[in-house]
């Protein structure tokens, strides 16, 4: 926080500068060729500074983010420039004087702490080992150290928490243990490439807070590597945003929110403002969907305990709750592959049979599903035009050119050249376009209701506020109903106009849009609310604050 | 056509050259096996010179077998017998072990419970004193071989297609399939097959190995293709005690089938190298 305090971190002398890149170029190997990523980068941080590196995937900024430890993904090479770490040019040195630093003087926190920590080893020995292995505490110092640290990070039970494995705390809890491990050498540069991205709002508070906290106390430069603005602007002084591999825009964090200069920054600031007009209120019509009261279980471990949930014409009800929450499983449910112990799923007034293989032909093309990601909802080995083109036979009985014209219509619809695109696999597709072939799938079966799981969650901000008004768009055309299964509140306020609050299985708020979003709030929903990052540098000390001591003690 | 062969030549030149030698070495096979009355010098079964006559003689330069049939007749008629049966019961096993694999996968509960159980009993029985038994209780004609070698290598067959499908089943494609309400072997050849081709081609490649290897092997002992039918596996028992006089003759047919299976391996593991996406 010094330098952003101090005002232009810029000014700051010269020998004040921890890593300075120059021109720096990464290729990466595609079809046996190398491609430039990264276009010539110049990029400046100072001690005790926090820089912010945005934009969306393909932006090169996790690629640049890991150049900083002299590191190029496999498949991936550094092709020129230069970057100065401390006197050091880690683009010139030695494979072994790199490893070295790493670790010791330059550490790394990656975003999935699942997939980063070895399984097999207890959390302790793996964050004792880099200060162990370079030699600069003994082991039990290290240890006495990382427990510090644990406490620090504020996980709960520091001297015991380092004997789990891994499998054996949470995500959140995890990821606080890799950033203890990435500040065990006490390194004056860390990385943390998306470190928050996988986790739930209210679970990202914490590892954000505690993270925040520990980075000022030790005075440690971090690089702060995301794509959610909002999130960055808590944490960082600078920001730089990235677009293709080409800088384009830097500035403190308070100039380039309040004040972006270029569209795309601009764009990025404002994607949270998309708003659904609201929908009057009509009770009359016999709802589309209803759960009643429905328990459902894995084996003996209960699930979902007495749901219910209502579903109007042509209207959106946005279920929305922390992972493990049941949110899903209901759909499960209401698709019929999780046939549920008690209650029942009516659909415009006929209860449907609770297994998908006992419903009719219409009664399956009446509900379909988009999923969460594309890239496995769409068999690779299909082209858009059988993807699209099947359920228009199977329901529909369109062959020929029939069915080649209907699946030209419905590429337009989502808004996607027919021409273009007709003849692409899977493979081919960005993953904005996957959804969208996803969103034409479902709306070929001409279908009532249509369940969206966590559609957005896979794709970048833009990508996925563009996903949401073609969705918005084809309810009005069509008179679709959404059930909109999500973990983001500014999606459901974004499209909602019922809002269903899950905990633990449980339904624990509902009502409309407003309802939910004006005061007072139910206990859940407004930890919810108000977890969810502001476009305000201030909003996470401020939230902090207003939590208070509570908050700090929570957490187990 | 010309696209097709255009492709070819690119793949060609970008396989390694161990590759390259054991495509080689199958066509080379392949082409002895099917153009063999024409290739051979001497018929099949007959007798042409003295028995016995050591690798390197100047007329017969294979040498002849213990009873003076040309060695070099009989590899050639050798490969068309051990590789043509050893490629129908691959197949059979292929075809046996993956369509119940598959039904395993996308069937599941009970279906994989019985079929799996059942495969782990046969798996649990050492397959070659398995064959023994049972070429020893049914006479050994080539059909039976075939047939219970097939069975018996269905069982690997299934584990490995069982557990590709497996992890395309739970793929969220083939859960909208089954939502759409396809039946099952709409999803099968449509969903999960295209998708476990190359896995399933790789170990086709190394089932045919063994499968030869292990027709061999019963050659050997006496069970696997009879007499005068000529054999690699056979050839090598039958002039194995030329061995003790210091002559090579048994070593001409084991080099064949140390080459093909070579071979086989060297191509296999460029496919899964290529397909695996293990590139760079």
């Amino acid at each position: 926080m010094t330098a952003a305090t101090d005002g232009h971190a810029s000014e700051a002398s010269e020998g004040d500068v921890l890593l300075r890149m120059r021109g720096l170029r990464i290729e990466g190997r595609a079809d046996e060729e190398w491609l430039e990523i990264v276009h010539g980068i110049d990029l400046e941080l100072h001690r005790g500074e926090v820089l912010g590196l945005i934009g969306e995937s393909g932006a090169g900024k996790s690629t640049i983010g890991l150049a900083a430890l002299g590191y190029a993904r496999d498949g991936c090479r550094i092709s020129g420039g230069e970057i100065w770490f401390d006197g050091v040019d880690l683009a010139r040195i030695s494979e072994g004087k790199r490893r070295a630093l790493r670790g010791r003087r330059i550490a790394y926190v990656a975003q999935s702490a699942a997939a980063a920590f070895n399984p097999a080893h207890r959390l302790i020995d793996q964050c004792v080992e880099a200060p162990v292995r370079h030699g600069l505490l003994d082991r039990e110092q290290a240890e006495r150290e990382a427990i510090d640290l644990f406490r620090k990070l504020q996980l709960p039970n520091p001297e015991t928490i380092g004997q789990r494995f891994p499998h054996q705390v949470s995500g959140g809890q995890l990821q606080r243990v890799m950033v203890a491990m990435a500040m065990a050498g006490r390194p004056d540069l860390i990385v943390f490439d998306e470190p928050t991205t996988a986790l739930d709002v209210t679970t990202q508070i914490e590892v954000m807070a505690a993270v925040k906290k520990v980075v000022e106390a030790h005075g440690t430069a971090a690089i702060y590597v995301t794509h959610d603005l909002a999130v960055v602007a808590q944490m960082a002084d600078r920001i730089i945003v990235l677009r293709n591999g080409h800088v384009v825009e830097q500035g403190d964090t308070r100039g380039i929110l309040e004040n972006p200069q270029e569209d795309y920054t601009r764009a990025l600031v404002r994607v949270r403002e998309l708003r659904k007009e609201r929908m009057e209120a009509d009770d009359t019509d016999v709802p589309v969907l209803e759960v009643a009261n429905v328990t459902a279980a894995y084996g003996k471990d209960p699930v979902l305990v007495d749901v219910s949930m209502t579903v109007p014409k042509q209207r959106t009800v946005a279920v929305v709750g922390e992972s493990g929450s049941g949110k899903s499983t209901t759909a499960r449910v209401i698709t019929g592959l999780l046939p549920p112990q008690k209650g029942s799923i009516r659909f415009h007034g006929n209860t449907l049979p609770s297994a998908y293989f006992k419903r009719t032909k219409d009664q399956l093309r009446q509900i379909q599903m988009i999923y969460q990601s594309p890239d496995t909802a769409l068999n690779p080995k299909h082209s858009v035009r059988d993807v699209i083109g099947r359920p228009l036979t199977f329901y529909l009985g369109l062959r020929g050119r029939k069915r080649e014209e209907r699946v030209r219509e419905l590429l337009s619809l989502i808004e996607l050249d027919p021409d273009q695109f007709i003849d692409r696999r899977a493979t081919e597709l960005s993953g904005g376009q996957k959804q969208r072939v996803c969103i034409a799938r479902a709306l070929a079966a001409d279908p009532q209701l249509v369940i969206c799981d966590e559609v957005t969650s896979a794709l970048d901000q833009l990508v996925g506020e563009e996903i949401l008004r073609l969705l918005l768009r084809l309810q009005k055309e069509f008179g679709l109903s959404y059930l909109f299964i999500t973990h983001d509140l500014a999606t459901v306020r974004a499209i909602a106009d019922h809002v269903v609050v899950m905990q633990h299985g449980e339904v624990v708020d509902s009502g409309t849009r407003d309802e939910i979003f004006t005061p007072p709030h139910h206990e859940y929903t407004e930890l919810l609310l108000s977890s969810v990052p502001e476009m305000d540098p201030d909003w996470l000390d401020r939230l902090l604050a207003e939590r208070g001591e509570e908050f700090r003690d929570r957490g187990i | 056509m010309h696209a097709l062969l255009d492709n070819t030549w690119k793949v060609l030149r970008t396989a390694p050259p161990t590759a390259l030698f054991g495509l080689l070495v199958i066509i080379t096979i392949l082409l002895a096996g099917l153009f063999a009355p024409w290739l051979a010098p001497y018929g099949e079964t007959q007798v042409v010179g003295p028995p016995s006559l050591p690798v390197g003689d100047d007329e017969f330069f294979f040498g002849t077998d213990e009873i003076g049939r040309d060695m070099f007749s009989r590899i050639i008629y050798g490969a068309r017998n051990t590789v043509g049966i050893a490629f129908l019961t691959t197949a059979l096993a292929f075809s046996l072990g993956a369509v119940l694999g598959l039904l395993a996968a996308v069937k599941g509960r009970w279906v994989d419970q019985v079929l799996g159980r059942l495969v782990d009993i046969l798996m649990a029985i050492p397959p070659l004193i398995f064959a023994l038994l049972i070429l020893t209780i049914t006479g050994t004609s080539i059909m039976n071989m075939v047939l219970v070698i097939a069975v018996l290598d269905s069982t690997r067959v299934f584990r490995i297609t069982r557990a590709s499908a497996m992890n395309i089943g739970v793929m969220e494609f083939v859960e909208a399939a089954r939502l759409r309400g396809e039946g099952l072997w709409w999803i099968i050849r449509h969903e999960i097959l295209p998708n476990i081709t190359a896995p399933l081609a790789a170990e086709f490649g190394l089932r045919f190995c063994f499968v030869f290897l292990f027709i061999s092997a019963l050659s050997f002992l006496g069970l696997g293709i009879q007499p005068p039918t000529a054999d690699w596996g056979s050839m090598v028992r039958q002039s194995s005690n030329l061995l003790a006089f210091g002559q090579l003759n048994p070593l001409v047919p084991a080099l064949c089938i140390a080459l093909l299976t070579v071979s086989v391996n060297f191509v296999v593991d460029w496919f899964l190298y290529r397909t695996s996406g293990l590139k760079d």
